[in-house]
């Protein structure tokens, strides 16, 4: 999977590529604006906040509840529900669905969960053509690349290279042209629609009281997947139910605007079984898969909390380390702050355990976040579990480095021998050295301290000054 | 009033005009200043780092220090941070700790917030600035002020000419350890973080905190850029005539 060396050079192949992180740098500033300025015009943002948090909450303290009554009402509805313990299992379940009914050409909406299951893999494989319908993800599908960000998937491509894309799959005429760009996606996936014979979506909110589904997508295609073909299958998190139909403006109201600065995505599909006897259209047979795949394992935890998360992506765009990094350095469907609590949470903390500790902690993930995850603290939790994996250098400095600061002697001398082990540049300035100076020199100098530090001054004349 | 001052190790070795500074305003104002000599780090790095046994031994070694004293003042918001949140985490499960924890916690304060809050001092009132000023939000002080509480004691201040940064809160890539963990992707927020203060036209930058001056300090040194830093404490000293004015 992961190692430290490989994120380490995953991290050095993704500040080098000048070319992503203008990109990255231009769409999240744009984000960050829109978003600030959409959360602005609610009359209480901060209340909205609050109580979506406790909504999640209260709803992950009571899950088995919750799910209990979401599957005995989504089978009332005529949906029939399938429980995935892994990912998997979550594989097998589609995979058959998919040949029970002989399905040859899948059409899939955007889904963050799909990506974790790898579901797209197994379909090919099971003989099943299957076409990622949102644009973005359509635009990695055809370059056989992966998403970077969970909301805006090709956030690390521009023009040029979409334009290219484009060209080469679709047989179309070169063109950067975003509205040119986008017609021939419409009218090539049409085509796709038109014959599909599965479609697959995720689901953004799962309603406990009534077993319905609420989609959020912004182009239409999450309605045609889930519509036209006559088997939808909808892969959702156990985490992602709210317990009323009274609960979702609450997250609609904050979902849109923390993603896009929309105040609603364009399109809000909520589904609430199969098509019925009466109904025109619509498909015949509905199912939920409920994944977990590690999720009910937090539950219990002082991790708990990250299962609030509703995706919306505004930790990602506030990041100034996702900025300079781009998406797929994290190694994981879910990048950004959020990415670096869940996927070694998910996925093992030994594979990841570098993720949470590339962060400087400031925490602006926690004051965007519609859900009010306090994802510093949650890395500091997560740092304190892998403190043991550290390397043996680091351990002994930390160790030595208390040993230094238990006493005030021991102290005061390091702080007399720091300036003398410096080495001055002449300008008052050191600009490199060994071990943790050499890092910290890196791309800063450091300033030779003051040969009279505050103690020092306070003992000399600070003290009966008045 | 008597007040201890929590000097914090980082300002204590790279910055004790700072230390003087908030001496002096603090005296200004009628506090009696303590300086309690045992003091070293409050253990913060190994905390961010996952060191708790390490910065749970600091922390039973800082609580009694400051034990005698009434009120205790930092000049660096997130050693405030570390004091007022973290310590009575660290100690959660040793009860007389966490006692004694909740009581530093109680009556610790950052720099400013002791001067509104204990002092009912108008900082903005008291500042004066004969140079273009801009700053630079630490985001450690959350806790403490925000970054609109730091534009506007700026902003009302005498004879201000205030240059924004064209991002009010934008983290400097220092956090702690991280900044020697991963140099290669500190060393771009750092660039970020200068670009925008340098474009702000001000030549002199308000900074709160210690760890990100160090930070922004040696960038904009490797860079070239003329920026200056200082802590409000040293503008409130200066511009109450404490001090003699640092160019």
């Amino acid at each position: 999977m992961s190692s430290p060396t490989a994120f380490r050079q995953r991290v050095s192949e993704a500040v080098a590529d000048e070319r992503v992180v203008r990109a990255v740098h231009l769409a999240t500033w744009h984000k960050v604006d829109a978003c600030a300025e959409s959360m602005r015009q609610l009359r209480d943002p901060e209340a909205i906040r609050e109580l979506a948090a406790q909504i999640k909450q209260h709803t992950l303290e009571n899950l088995p509840r919750y799910l209990e009554q979401f599957v005995a009402q989504v089978e009332q509805s005529g949906g029939q529900v399938h429980f995935a313990p892994d990912a998997d299992a979550a594989r097998r379940i589609i995979c058959d669905i998919a040949a029970q009914h002989g399905a040859k050409l899948a059409v899939k909406a955007k889904s963050m969960t799909s990506e974790e299951v790898c579901l797209n893999d197994a379909l090919e494989a099971a003989g099943v053509r299957t076409v990622e319908t949102d644009l973005g993800e359509f635009i990695v599908q055809i370059d056989d690349d992966r998403p970077s960000h969970i909301v805006t998937p090709i956030i690390h491509k521009d023009r040029q290279q979409i334009a290219q894309a484009m060209a080469r799959e679709t047989g179309c005429e070169y063109t950067e042209d975003a509205e040119e760009l986008t017609a021939v996606a419409r009218r090539y996936l049409r085509g796709i629609f038109r014959r599909c014979d599965l479609g697959i979506t995720g689901v953004n909110f799962g309603v406990a009281e009534s077993g319905t589904l609420c989609v959020c997508t912004n182009e239409g295609n999450g309605r045609m997947s889930s519509t036209r073909p006559q088997v939808h299958v909808a892969l959702m998190g156990i985490e992602k139910l709210v317990p009323r139909l009274r609960d979702l403006p609450v997250f609609l109201k904050l979902l849109a605007r923390s993603s896009t600065g929309q105040p609603l995505t364009v399109y809000t599909t909520l589904i609430t079984g199969p098509k019925r006897a009466d109904d025109p259209d619509g498909p015949e047979e509905l199912h939920v898969v409920l994944l977990d795949n590690g999720r009910s394992d937090l539950l219990a935890g002082e991790f708990a909390e990250v299962l609030r998360c509703i995706r919306c992506g505004a930790c990602l765009n506030v990041c100034p380390v996702y900025r300079n990094l781009g998406g797929h350095a994290y190694g994981s469907v879910y990048p950004g702050p959020i990415g670096s609590l869940v996927t070694p949470l998910l996925q093992g903390l030994d594979e990841h355990a570098e993720l949470p500790r590339a962060s400087s902690l400031c925490g602006a993930c926690q004051v965007v976040c519609p859900v009010k995850i306090d994802i510093p603290g949650l890395l500091v939790r997560l740092r304190a579990r892998t403190r043991s994996s550290q390397p043996l250098l680091k351990r002994v400095a930390v160790r030595l480095w208390k040993w230094v600061m238990k006493l005030p002697t021991r102290y005061a001398w390091a702080q007399w021998w720091l300036p003398r082990l410096l080495r001055d540049c002449g300008d008052g300035w050191a600009r490199g050295g060994p071990g943790p100076l050499g890092a910290w020199t890196h791309s800063r100098d450091l300033p030779i301290p003051p040969k009279q530090s505050f103690r020092q001054l306070w003992r000399k004349r600070l003290s009966d000054e008045r | 009033m008597e007040v201890a001052l929590f000097v914090t190790c980082l300002t204590d070795t790279f910055f004790p005009r700072v230390g003087e500074a908030v001496v002096r305003v603090l005296r200004h104002f009628g506090c009696r200043v303590e300086f309690p000599e045992g003091q070293t780090c409050c253990g913060q790095p190994a905390f961010n780092s996952g060191f708790h046994a390490e910065a749970a031994a600091l922390a039973r070694r800082m609580i009694p220090i400051f034990e005698p004293h009434e009120q205790v003042v930092t000049p660096s918001a997130s050693c405030a941070t570390m004091v007022k949140t973290h310590f009575p985490e660290l100690l959660a499960n040793e009860v007389r700790w966490r006692e004694a924890a909740e009581r530093l916690a109680e009556k610790t304060y950052e720099f400013t917030t002791f001067l509104r809050q204990r002092l009912d001092v108008d900082i903005a009132a008291h500042l004066s600035f004969d140079e273009p000023v801009t700053f630079h939000f630490p985001c450690h002080a959350r806790e403490a002020y925000g970054p609109e509480d730091l534009h506007n004691w700026l902003a009302h201040s005498k004879q201000v000419d205030l240059c924004l940064p064209e991002h009010a809160d934008l983290c400097c890539g220092f956090g702690g350890v991280f900044a020697v963990d991963y140099p290669e992707i500190s060393g771009p927020m750092l660039a970020d973080r200068l670009e925008d203060l340098a474009a702000s036209g001000a030549r002199l930058v308000i900074c709160n905190e210690g760890g990100c001056t160090l930070s922004l300090a040696g960038g904009a040194h490797r860079r070239g850029l003329p920026l200056r830093f200082k802590h409000i404490a040293e503008c409130l000293a200066e511009s109450l005539g404490l001090m003699e004015p640092e160019r």
